[in-house]
Parts: structure tokens; sequence; C-alpha cells
């Protein structure tokens, strides 16, 4: 096979790993803050099912996870799994995944804030959300930076976890051709691409971490 | 006017009483000092009137409105909305500054008003800038507070409390984690405001300080105040404990 051919047939594959890597994201940072939230919450209730959910999360292979979420509509519900849920699965197995160690993330963050900042909010005045979301927060974020990194640059390898589901990614592609044509020529293509990928989310995120230290 | 009011005031931490029964009432205008050994409850007192701590016991009340009082042997909170409005009256410097790190010197003094009192940014600016002058901080507006000496940080953290124009100004020891050589500073800025009439509960071990400022100084021990009167009744002829702390001091 031609090199053109062989990289316009990885780049359909890298395609679904950006995809998969920026859709996981934008669901899991949210949805572990608010986990965070659970985790920390006076609520004990809430705070054992929680803490259960981050175990569970943590404690199992990512790969039994999209298997589980792909099959449960069918197995929990009697519903029929159509192919294009395939895709969907994945998100949902990953955002569900990457919110517990977010939320474990935005906890050690949380919790490392001096008592003194919400005292000083509290006698100036600021409501619960105000101090969370001005005072709080910001500097949570910066504290919180280089773990996150960690885990995103993680992520872009876990991608290719998607094959469980057959969802066709980049490595997945990579294998294929390397199968069809026996070379492992694609997968050396596949493995620089990972490794420029994660050079450009490393350089991202230290300009973020540059951004914030403007203060100490 | 009775600005603060606070009777019967007892604070127990896990079985351990902290405040025995502390009343004390400060009237417009009036400059008192709290002063006592460490673990006499002098911060205690603080955190208890400016609400960062329950009081189990006793009542708290601002300009005759009441805060807390007793009810069937418990204490009770006015709501959430009246607290908001009561807390109004009052601000806190505290011992370690707690300026917040990733606002600048104008943001820091500019955000409770803006944020919190919907004061319009125009005039918010207007004061912050008023009160970066009169503490001597006007070319330090855009730094950040790890850029400062621990003096100018305390004057910050006062200009930030003075911008929500409280009646009371609390200072929990406002000088005890600076270098004598920076407490000078601050000091001069409590006495400029004493001056200018402003009402103020200052925990302090500055004796000398103490004595030449305020109206009426307190002493602390065992949770209870052991000692007040005008600054002549207490340096002139106290009871032999207060004779002794405070001769530590003066050495």
């Amino acid at each position: 096979m031609e090199f053109g051919q062989m990289v316009a047939q990885l780049g359909e594959g890298m395609i679904v790993t950006v995809e998969i890597f920026f859709l996981t994201l934008l669901f899991s940072l949210p949805l572990g803050l608010v986990i965070s939230f659970g985790r920390m919450s006076r609520h004990v209730p809430l705070r054992m099912l929680t803490k259960i959910y981050i175990s569970v999360m943590r404690g199992t292979p990512l790969m039994l996870q999209l298997i589980v979420v792909y099959f449960s509509p069918y197995y929990v519900f009697g519903m029929k799994i159509s192919a294009s849920y395939r895709f969907t699965a994945v998100i949902l197995a990953f955002a569900l995944n990457y919110a517990a160690y977010f939320a474990e993330i935005y906890r050690g963050g949380i919790e490392s804030m001096p008592v003194g900042q919400y005292e000083a909010a509290q006698v100036l005045g600021y409501g619960r959300i105000q101090t969370f979301c001005r005072i709080i927060l910001p500097q949570v974020v910066k504290r919180i930076l280089p773990s996150i990194t960690n885990e995103t640059i993680t992520l872009v390898k876990d991608t290719s976890l998607a094959f469980v589901l057959a969802v066709v990614e980049m490595f997945t592609a990579a294998k294929q051709i390397a199968a069809k044509d026996t070379t492992i020529m694609p997968l050396m293509a596949a493995g620089v691409f990972y490794y420029i990928f994660n050079l450009a989310v490393a350089a991202f995120m230290e300009y973020l971490e540059k951004k914030m230290s403007y203060y100490r | 006017m009775k600005y603060l009011e606070m009777e019967h005031v007892k604070k127990t931490f896990d079985h351990l009483e902290v405040l025995k029964d502390i009343s004390l009432s400060v009237e417009e205008g009036e400059v008192v000092s709290i002063i006592g050994p460490s673990g006499s409850g002098k911060s205690t007192l603080l955190r208890c009137a400016t609400m960062l701590e329950r009081i189990d016991g006793g009542s708290l009340s601002y300009l005759g409105e009441r805060a807390a009082w007793e009810e069937n042997g418990t204490c009770i909170y006015a709501p959430k909305s009246e607290l908001k409005r009561i807390r109004k009256n009052y601000g806190l410097v505290f011992q370690s500054f707690h300026l917040f790190p990733h606002f600048s010197v104008l943001k820091n003094i500019m955000d409770a008003p803006v944020s919190v009192d919907h004061v319009p940014k125009a005039e918010a600016l207007e004061r912050a800038e008023k009160l970066l002058v009169q503490l001597g901080l006007e070319d330090k507006k855009d730094a950040y507070p790890y850029q400062l000496s621990g003096g100018q940080q305390q004057r910050v953290s006062i200009a930030r409390a003075l911008a929500l124009q409280p009646r009371i100004l609390f200072f929990d020891e406002p000088t005890s984690a600076l270098d004598p050589e920076l407490t000078g500073e601050v000091l001069k800025v409590i006495r400029e405001l004493a001056d200018a009439h402003m009402t103020m509960i200052i925990v302090t071990h500055e004796m000398q300080f103490a004595r030449e400022l305020s109206d009426r100084i307190i002493f602390m021990e065992g949770g209870v105040i052991r000692q007040q009167g005008t600054p002549e009744q207490l340096f002139g002829n106290p009871d032999e404990r207060v004779r002794e702390f405070i001769g530590k001091f003066q050495m």
C-alpha cells in the first residue's frame, strides 16, 4: 500500500480518536466536579454512594466498563441496541470513568484550600456559591492543573480501548492495515501520532499553567 | 448607640468551655482592646462576634438587631437573610490577612462591594482608590498579594474590609504575623482610624499600643473577662494577675 493511502486510512481513525478525546473531556470535567461535591457532601448516603461509584470506576478495567455500558440497555431494559449506539456508549463509558478520576483530583484541590479563604469571603458577605465560583474554584484550578494534565495524557492513549465496541479509532485502523499488509509501519505511524497529540496536549496545558502563574 | 452587644455568651469546643458567660457591649465610636494570655478565649470571642463560630449560649446583637439569642436553653440564630444584613455592620481583619491571592490589590478591595453589595463599578473604584491613598498603597494597586510585604498585605486587608463601609471593625491580632519593623505601619493605620472615630474591637498583644489608643481595655483569662476599664484604670492599679501579665510584656 502507498504511504499516502495508509495515512489517509489512518486519518479517518485519527478523527474518531480526536472526537473521543474532546467529547470525553467535555463531559467528564464538569461531571467530575459534580461528583466531587457528592464525595464531600455532609449528606452521608450521598457521600457513600459517590465513594462507591469512584471506587468501582477506578477499580475495574475501563475495557469492561465499555462493554457494560454498551450492553446494559439490552440486559437491563431489554432495549434493542442499534449500531449507532456504539460511539455513544464509548463516550458515555469514557466520561463516566474519567469523571471519577477528575472528581478525586477536584476533591484534593478543594480540600487543600486554606479555611481562611472561606472565612474571609464569609465575613465580606459572599454567598456560598459566589465564594466557590469567585474565590475557591479559580485557585483550585491552578492547583490541580498538573494532575489534570496527567489524566488528559492518559486519556489520549486510552482512546484506543474503543476497539472493544468495534469503533474504528486510529489504533484499530492501524492494526487492520498492519494485518492486511503484514507491516508494522502503520502501528509506528500511529505511535508517532499519539506522541505528537500528547506533545500538543502538554504544550497547551503548560500554556494554561503559565497563564495562571501571575500569582502564587 | 450600642453598636455591639453580647450577653452571657458561652462557647464550648468538645467539652472545653472556651467562653464562660461573657458580656460585652461596645458603643458607637469606642475603641476596645482585648488583651490576655493565649488560650484565654480572646480570638474565640472575636470569632463568635463575627459569626465565624456559633455561640452555644447567650445573645448577640448589632445596633439593636438580634443575630442570636437563647430560647429554651438552646441558641437560635436569625434567618439567613437577616444575618446577611447584620453582617454588613462589621468587618474583620485577620491575623494572617487572608487576601485573595488571585486578585490584584485593587480587585481585592473592589470585588466585594461590586459582587456582594452591587455597588456600581465606577463608585467602587473611586472608593478603592481613596482607600489606597489613605493607606499609602496607591502605587500597589496592580500588584498581587504575594508581591507585597506583610505590612502592605495587612493594610490591603484593612482596605478590603473598609471598602464595604462597616460600622465596626474587628482586628484579630493584626500585627502578630508581622516582624517588628512592619508592625508600626499597620498600627499607624489603626491609629488613624481611631482618630477618625471608627468603632473598633482589637485583640492584640501590643500593650503600649492598646494603652495609647483604647477607650477601654478588656483583660481576658480562662474564658472570662477578668478586668476591664480605661487604660489608666487597667495599667494603673490592676489586680495581681493583670499586673503580672502586663509586666511580662513591658520588659
